[in-house]
């Protein structure tokens, strides 16, 4: 619909887990918000902090970091330090005042095809409300 | 109670004496302390082996010209050192020293630390223009507070005056300065640890034992706990939000000053200064549809949330961020919020001790469960 937000969310997938959920999601014909942009990641441990916040920077509405259950990580033990370091960020981002619910880490297997379309809906919809991301007006970054 | 040593001389003096002794009788191969540069009051780190330079010695100059920590970590980047070496480094150095060390970055191999309760430091620009010598008023006001919780620092940083951490964690000798009113006349060290009191064997001057933690101290730390509530109270930097930190960070220059003064940032190859967060002709032209316009160079605020991701779980707030920087950003005080909050997390001490892990470099398997949706 015209006028309507529609927001875009910037999605680092894991190679082994996510990214092939949302595969799955699409080719099973799950429907779900246009949403997402993804960027396939080898690891969610790959995702140094500073990528969610070029993202968050340039304008992105939601970020979300989508990696194996905890224990089913490819490389063993990558999605435990994805958590840290994102919540690292999200402490960061929470105590200089920025919107820190604008990020989402999210674990998806490769077999969970409808789990991926819930997060990505239930994301879609909690940004929606939030609003765009007022960052996107700001010209002295 | 600890074990302490004293010395009937004045704690400059009694320092000096110590280390020389040390030199002389072969217990150390060198030295490393603040050291007279020239009259102006000018002062630098310096390695030093012959017993006669110890005479230009400051041990406790009130002044930070680098992080003693990133200096050691320079000595040992590749190896220890051969001999043992006193080093007299400031608790937060001391700390920064350990960080590294957990990262690779040096070795705490053959070292003596001698640190001391500190006093804080006056900020490099009070010090470099020759306002700050031995003789001069700073120096004298500056004792007066390290003697007089009453007095505490009118001058000294911001960042000292709001530190608790102002006791070393892992030296192995520390001189007693806070609250010590007969500073003029006596030189107390503690001898923390058996290396501490082996070194110690044989010191001209009295063993004695005494309580570090005395009333004194404790109106110290309830004065700062005090100030850093006040900083961060004034500062607001939760309230800063996106308009706060633009207020904030426009002014930023984009030298990296304090990045490179860090003692935590030890990458030769930072990714800031690469070219791979510069932007294309094609990004500025999305950009600037976009916003209808935008800053050149643009990415300041990205820079220091960078950095605050990258090294604020490490912080020691030992303050040189806010001394190097030309545009006057208060980033120490942001540093050590948002280093705080970060450490709070997991409970984490930077350069408390050597063998707990950065948080970064390891993880529960059950934990956290809070930031997954």
């Amino acid at each position: 619909m015209k006028g309507e937000f529609t927001p875009k969310i910037v999605g680092f997938l894991c190679n082994w887990c996510s990214y092939a959920g949302a595969d799955l999601a699409g080719t099973s014909k799950l429907k779900m918000p246009p949403s997402v942009s993804s960027i396939r990641v080898m690891c969610s441990g790959r995702v140094d902090p500073v990528l969610v916040a070029t993202a968050f920077l340039r304008g992105a509405d939601g970020v979300l970091v989508a990696g194996c259950h905890p224990g089913d990580c490819h490389y063993e033990k990558g999605n435990y330090y994805a958590r840290r370091r994102f919540a690292i960020l999200k402490k960061v981002m929470e105590t200089l005042g920025l919107e820190s619910e604008r990020l989402r880490l999210s674990w998806v297997s490769a077999s969970e095809g409808p789990r991926f379309q819930e997060v990505i809906t239930e994301f879609t919809e909690k940004i929606k409300k939030l609003g765009p991301n007022p960052v996107k007006e700001k010209t002295s970054l | 109670m600890s074990k302490v040593l004293k010395i009937d001389k004045n704690v400059h003096e009694g320092v000096r004496e110590l280390l020389r002794s040390f030199l002389e009788n072969k217990k150390v191969k060198g030295v490393f302390a603040l050291k007279k540069i020239n009259e102006n009051g000018a002062v630098a780190y310096s390695l030093i082996t012959n017993p006669n330079m110890v005479e230009a010695i400051l041990p406790f100059f009130p002044f930070m010209p680098a992080n003693a920590g990133k200096l050691l970590s320079h000595l040992t980047l590749t190896g220890s050192l051969k001999g043992p070496i006193a080093a007299v480094v400031r608790p937060c150095e001391l700390r920064a020293f350990v960080e590294l060390v957990k990262r690779e970055q040096g070795s705490l191999e053959n070292f003596l630390f001698i640190s001391s309760s500190c006093g804080g430091v006056y900020s490099l620009e009070k010090s470099v223009n020759g306002d700050l010598s031995t003789d001069s008023e700073l120096w004298s006001k500056y004792w007066d507070g390290v003697k007089n919780p009453e007095n505490q620092m009118a001058d000294v940083r911001p960042t000292c005056k709001a530190c608790e951490h102002f006791l070393p964690y892992s030296a192995d000798m520390t001189v007693l300065l806070l609250g010590n009113k007969a500073i003029d006349t006596e030189c107390k060290i503690s001898l923390n640890t058996d290396k501490g009191e082996k070194f110690a064997d044989g010191a001209k001057g009295e063993f004695i034992e005494e309580e570090i933690e005395n009333e004194a101290l404790k109106l110290f730390r309830n004065k700062r706990i005090e100030e850093k509530k006040r900083l961060f109270a004034e500062s607001q930097i939760e309230k800063f939000g996106m308009d706060g930190l633009i207020k904030t960070f426009g002014r930023c220059i984009g030298c990296h000053g304090c990045s490179n003064i860090c003692p935590i940032c030890y990458c030769n190859l930072c990714t800031f200064d690469s070219r791979d967060y510069e932007w294309e002709p094609s990004t500025y032209e999305t950009e600037i549809e976009k916003r209808g316009g935008i800053r050149v160079p643009p990415n300041t605020v990205f820079y220091h949330i960078g950095r605050l991701t990258h090294v604020g779980i490490s912080c020691v707030g030992c303050g040189l961020c806010s001394d190097v920087c030309p545009a006057d950003i208060p980033l120490s005080t942001i540093f050590l919020k948002v280093g705080e909050s970060v450490q709070k997390v997991f409970d984490y001490l930077p350069g408390k001790d050597v063998e707990e892990a950065i948080p970064l470099t390891t993880f529960e398997t059950e934990e956290l469960t809070e930031v997954e949706d």
